[in-house]
């Protein structure tokens, strides 16, 4: 291992002598001429991530001493940094505790085989054909000796992982929809069957991939360099832009554009504390009545279907990464339709603290302590700002996003006041959650600028982090809760 | 609150009565408590809340307190607690945060007396005050602790725990204090009447703490449960709590009561997975006193019917049933359990601990003299007649099987002297050979001859048989009947030492848990002399192991039959690998050379000649003719022979040495597990660099991971002596690279030589090339460094 850190540095040493040979966009910051005549691949996307300006993002050079180990232990677990890791570098100490149990999921002791592993993370991110997330496991898969002919599709697989392929579709879009017999069908196929620790790693790597897809494409993740989509061998323009600016529309004249948008959205956050603090005073002054409240937990839910979360666009995912997942139609459908009806899922009768950290924790021990552990760190984070203001407690704000997201998949509350949601979140920013929850494929960088404007980039990650760690926990709770049944 | 009224008779235990029984609810229940009198019970669940009244043969449904058209969510109860003075008043925790009392006496259908909206979050638990009519507590997911006076339309006083959800609050006994139990695994000590700050903090538990329960009459005792599956017993009463008693189950523990009237019970029930009720003896923690195995899902509430009746417990459940559980239909898991336990040790040594009863009632009891070798020690139990546990103290014996514990000696120099690698097959053959049969084991290494002879080239075999047979002229034996008699004759030998070490050292240890002291008088030594009754058992021929009955005379009487039978009971030592064939040797040596006797044997009969004329014998026999392969099948049978015989070291070995010629004849679980065993068994000699090769050299993919695990190095700063966790040359801490080569003045990154004398060095390779100009050290302290 101790090698491994040393070559952190050399990678920094050799990102000098490249710059010696090159030109630097003067926009991005990358290379842009080269004349030697090798095939050099250049990263198509602008930085890590679409949304975020590059400049914006920790320079893994320039971070502080705690970050810097962190990403050291992250190199030198996987051999990469990955954007991923680059974007949460925002809040070291999440970061932290997410790659702990990623690395846990992956690497460490378990009941599954690395292979499988990192093929049940294919399915489950491609399942929101997150093709980045695909790519990346696609050569995990392989290096640890993964069949390639596995790739080709489901089919291709072995029966026991063709079966989990249900249980992915319902996960990923209609959690509530699980029911004991899903597990039961799992847990008793004769010699395809699954053992309980298996089906619980497997559940807990479905659903960390599913979220992650959802924090993929909120944060507009680029591609790795050596995947697909990551980089090009096309000379650069000779304009004085270079590709990335085209590609991805970061040109000056869209930067222009939201610094009048900001002008016009200046009271924004001002506006969002005032009502937190009116909600914080009157709250014990007008009680709602019973049937208030439970209205406005069936308002919230009716209203979170209107959310109209397809744009224009119609994303048709790539044959490439269809193949997959069998039922590419499935997709999410709102908790309350009328005609069917699911009961409400109450979160004081299974919660993740009293029950789904007995049974993960019983079935595949330490992985309990760390889910626990990275959702109070996601739920607990704050840095007590918002935008420009400091001092502000923001953990009402904190539980509504991850009371609205449960919301949205018939999670209840009994204590909580839903109509603070409406007071809180406004509609853009639910437009985001819901697209970003439900069909991330679909999040455009149009709706990750529209919401918050004010809100710096971090905080923006910071939202990105609950969100994903609110649905892993709402799907976690869903799927347990059926495995609980099953063994009762 | 109008016709309030105390209650104050309280109801001896023997006018309760009835049976294990149980009713349908129709909805899971979160909680019950029952009223003072012991005749009715309360079920408050998401989306029930009835009184049942407790009859001799059934429940009967006695009032619905969940009324009105749609049910408000403050008749979804977390937790219910019926009032212990006042048996009108109940109080009920809802899940959206209210607390709620409710007034029996009340003439409307709706019994609801006061609502409470103060809290957030949800409640999770609700208390009355044992003695004060007034005083209700509340507990909630919010953090904070609330005591309401009924007689007050608002909470009189908030209590802030500053940490995480409380999810249990109880009254002391007798006095103001309550003790509070928090998410984060903390428990508090409060004093009703000063709400600013908690009296005492302590953790208790990793994780959450689910539970707590003050016991009914120890005051100051204290039992909490907790995610962590720990049931805890604190002893509050010294300035410290105090972990006195701790139970270990196996589910997270979601409630504990004290049992009434028996001071070391109590009762818990799991949150998760185990649907069953265990009654714990705290001095007993490994298995539970008594278990309750009715429900089909979780127990969710779990009370003593009465307060002083230790015998009727009734729960609720998930699985919507209320039961009554009878004491007396309770399964008893101790009754089922296996009393005696057997081990063996590294050197052969061997543990019986049995129940104290089955070892004194051996009539078979010897004196043993000479008590300078035994050290009996006796925990001494002292018979409460209360005790309900039927055999609380065992005997532990312990039999040695020699005087020197050099009896595995043989397995640890074996290991060390074998070579499994790095040298042409026959080379390696003869040299594990000779290492046999220089530790004295004939028929191992006769089979290492044997195994060369067989698989060697056969091109090349006449030649290098030859010539090493030439070059070790009499220290080889081969297959002829002189190695035959060799064998036996060492055999015997090597049984007659045996024999010497024969004698069983036997000390008997009483156990007991609990409360114990240690006693050693003499009347107690008297009731253990006789240990080596269950001495008998194992040996089979008990005179051979008395002390006093040896002499030397017994080498000659004793017949070669007898030590081969008994001394099976021992798989580790090596006599019993060659014992079981040996019989028909010993007919055969006895027959053919009954002069020999002792380790001379060896010498007269290997002369070069004979040697020579062996090889002329064997090599047209195998060489020529059969093809390796040929012998695949019994040298098959011979490790698997070896592997049965507990001798795993030399299947282990022939089958590295063998590699590929063999492996396939094998199958690869059977591989592992022969792989397996060696090493823990070299492992545990703390033979670690032989058990690293053994990995190394195994083809078995489940084996050579092993030695891909936990391969970090943790290493100490050198400035600070702190350990350092990220990176291995930089400290986080001193900030100072801890590392430094005294050559080069660079950080080490890799590989890091120092000197055990001055503790300088620095990269391999810089110390290799200096130490070839100076002896000195190089960084000037003066040291003549040294390495090896």
């Amino acid at each position: 291992m101790r090698h491994a850190v040393a070559s952190a540095q050399n990678v920094e040493n050799t990102s000098i002598a490249v710059t010696d040979l090159f030109k630097i966009c003067n926009h991005c910051e990358r290379l842009r001429k080269k004349d030697l005549g090798v095939r050099i691949p250049r990263p198509l996307g602008n930085g890590p991530s679409r949304f975020i300006p590059e400049k914006e993002i920790l320079q893994v050079s320039k971070v502080d001493s705690r970050t810097q180990s962190i990403f050291e232990d992250a190199f030198a677990a996987l051999g990469r940094l990955d954007n991923i890791s680059l974007v949460m570098g925002f809040h070291p100490q999440y970061l932290e505790s997410f790659l702990r149990t990623q690395h846990y999921l992956l690497q460490m002791d378990g009941p599954l085989p690395l292979h499988y592993r990192h093929y049940i993370g294919i399915m489950a991110a491609a399942r929101h054909q997150c093709s980045y997330l695909v790519n990346l496991h696609v050569n995990d898969f392989l290096q640890v000796g993964g069949d390639a002919k596995w790739l080709n599709g489901l089919g291709e697989a072995p029966q026991k992982l063709q079966q989990l392929g249900e249980l992915n579709k319902i996960l990923a879009h209609r959690p509530w929809l699980i029911t004991k017999e899903h597990m039961e069908a799992l847990l008793k196929a004769e010699e395809h069957s699954w053992s309980l620790a298996e089906l619980i790693h497997a559940v807990v790597l479905l659903t960390h991939y599913h979220s992650l897809a959802s924090f993929t494409f909120g944060c507009g993740i680029t591609p790795e360099i050596h995947c697909d989509g990551g980089h090009t061998f096309r000379p650069p323009s000779l304009s004085q832009y270079c590709v990335c600016d085209i590609a991805n529309g970061n040109g000056h004249a869209n930067q222009h554009d939201d610094q009048l948008d900001d002008q016009d959205m200046c009271g924004e956050v001002e506006v969002l504390m005032e009502r937190m603090k009116q909600l914080q005073e009157c709250r014990d002054d007008e009680e709602a009545s019973q049937e208030e409240m439970a209205t406005r937990f069936e308002r919230e839910k009716t209203e979170s279907m209107l959310v109209v979360t397809s744009e224009d666009e119609e994303c048709v995912p790539s044959r490439d990464i269809s193949r997959h997942f069998e039922d590419p139609s499935y997709g999410y459908k709102d908790f309350s339709r009328r005609g069917e009806h699911v009961p409400t899922f109450r979160a004081q009768d299974y919660s993740w603290e009293d029950h789904g950290y007995s049974l993960v924790n019983r079935l595949y021990p330490d992985v309990g302590q760390m889910l626990d552990e990275k959702f109070q760190m996601a739920y607990n984070l704050t840095y007590n700002t918002m935008a420009t203001h400091k001092d502000v407690d923001t953990s009402m704000l904190r539980r509504a996003i991850w009371n609205y997201i449960h919301c949205m998949f018939g999670i209840r509350y009994d204590d909580y006041d839903y109509g603070e949601i409406n007071q809180l979140l406004d509609r853009s920013f639910k437009i985001y959650i819901k697209t970003m929850v439900c069909s991330p494929e679909k999040t455009t960088k149009r709706m990750y600028e529209s919401f918050w404007r004010q809100f710096q980039h971090s905080e923006k990650v910071h939202v990105n982090l609950l969100l994903m760690e609110a649905r892993m926990q709402a799907e976690l709770l869903y799927a347990l809760r059926a495995i609980t049944r099953y063994m009762t | 609150m109008e016709k309030m009224s105390r209650v104050t008779t309280a109801l001896s235990s023997n006018t309760i009565s009835g049976k294990t029984m149980f009713c349908h609810l129709d909805a899971p229940a979160n909680a019950i408590s029952v009223c003072r009198d012991a005749s009715q019970v309360v079920v408050a669940g998401r989306n029930i809340f009835k009184i049942y009244t407790i009859e001799e043969e059934q429940f009967v449904e006695k009032l619905n307190l969940r009324v009105g058209r749609k049910p408000s969510l403050n008749f979804s109860c977390a937790d219910v607690m019926w009032h212990q003075m006042e048996e009108n008043l109940l109080a009920t925790a809802a899940t959206n945060g209210a607390v709620v009392t409710w007034n029996l006496g009340k003439p409307s259908r709706n019994k609801q007396d006061q609502l409470f909206t103060e809290h957030k979050r949800t409640v999770n638990k609700v208390c009355f005050h044992p003695t004060e009519v007034y005083m209700l507590l509340s507990g909630s997911q919010d953090g904070l602790m609330k005591c309401f006076d009924l007689r007050k339309k608002e909470s009189v006083s908030t209590f802030s725990g500053q940490s995480e959800s409380v999810r249990d609050v109880q009254f002391s006994m007798k006095d103001f204090t309550f003790a509070a139990s928090f998410e984060n695994g903390n428990v508090q000590l409060w004093d009703i009447r000063r709400p600013d700050r908690y009296e005492r903090m302590f953790t208790a538990h990793t994780g959450p703490v689910f539970c707590c329960d003050w016991h009914p009459d120890d005051r100051g005792w204290l039992a909490t449960g907790g995610r962590d599956k720990m049931v805890k017993v604190w002893d509050m009463t010294t300035n410290r709590a105090k972990e006195i008693y701790c139970v270990q189950t196996i589910a997270s523990v979601a409630r504990v009561k004290w049992r009434p009237e028996k001071r070391f019970h109590l009762a818990t029930c799991s949150m998760m997975v185990d649907h069953n009720i265990y009654v714990w003896d705290i001095r007993r923690p490994f298995i539970p006193f008594a278990t309750f195995e009715e429900h089909k899902d979780v127990t969710t509430g779990i009370v003593w019917r009465h307060q002083h009746d230790p015998y009727f417990l009734l729960s609720g459940s998930k699985d919507s049933t209320l039961y009554q559980h009878m004491f007396k239909d309770a399964t008893r898991p101790v009754d089922k359990a296996n009393p005696e336990g057997l081990c063996f040790g590294l050197m052969g040594d061997l543990a019986f601990a049995a129940k104290e009863s089955l070892i004194n009632s051996d009539t078979n009891r010897k004196p043993y003299p000479g008590g300078d070798r035994r050290n009996p020690l006796f925990f001494f139990k002292k018979t409460d007649p209360t005790e309900q546990f039927a055999h609380v103290s065992s005997a532990l014996t312990i039999y040695q099987t020699g005087l020197d514990s050099n009896n595995m000696d043989w397995f640890v120099s074996t290991a060390q002297r074998y070579l499994l690698t790095g040298k042409p097959f026959a080379e390696l053959c003869d040299h594990n050979a000779k290492v046999a049969r220089e530790l004295k084991r004939p028929q191992v290494s006769t089979t290492w001859t044997m195994l060369r002879i067989m698989f060697s080239d056969p091109a090349n075999l006449p030649a290098a048989g030859l010539n090493h047979s030439l070059s070790k002229l009499g220290s080889l034996p081969l297959m002829n009947s002189f190695s035959l008699k060799e064998m036996g004759s060492g055999l015997a030998s090597e049984s007659r030492l045996e024999r010497g070490k024969g004698d069983s050292r036997q000390d008997n240890i009483h156990l007991e848990t609990g409360n114990s002291h240690i006693s050693n008088n003499n009347e107690e030594n008297e009731e253990t002399e006789g240990s080596d009754g269950p001495a008998e058992c194992m040996f089979g021929d008990a005179e051979l192991d008395d002390d006093d009955l040896y002499s030397m005379d017994h080498e000659n009487q004793a017949e070669e039959q007898e030590y081969t039978l008994p001394q099976e009971g021992f798989q580790l030592r090596h006599e019993i690998v060659d014992n079981p064939s040996a019989p028909e040797h010993f007919q055969q040596d006895k027959a053919d050379s009954p002069h020999v006797s002792g380790n001379e044997a060896e010498v007269p009969c290997l002369t070069p000649i004979e040697s020579f004329s062996l090889i002329s014998i064997s090599q047209p026999l195998f060489t020529h003719h059969l093809p390796a392969s040929f012998f695949c099948p019994i040298v098959r049978e011979m490790l698997s022979y070896y592997a049965e015989q507990g001798d795993v070291q030399m299947a282990v070995s022939v089958l590295i040495v063998l590699g590929e010629k063999i492996r396939r004849e094998i199958d690869d679980l059977t591989q592992e597990h022969w792989y397996m065993s060696y090493i823990d068994m070299l492992q545990r000699f703390e033979l670690w660099n032989v058990s690293n090769e053994v990995i190394k050299l195994s083809t078995c993919s489940a084996i050579t991971c092993l030695n891909q695990t936990s391969t970090t190095l943790h290493i100490n700063c050198s400035n600070c002596k702190r350990p350092m966790s990220s990176k291995g040359w930089m400290c986080d801490r001193c900030h100072q690279c801890a590392s430094i080569c005294a050559v080069c003045h660079h950080v080490v990154k890799g590989l890091f030589v120092w000197c055990q004398g001055c503790s300088h060095g620095g990269h391999l390779e810089h110390i290799m090339n200096w130490l070839k100009s100076s002896a000195h050290c190089p960084a000037g302290c003066g040291h003549m460094c040294e390495y090896t």
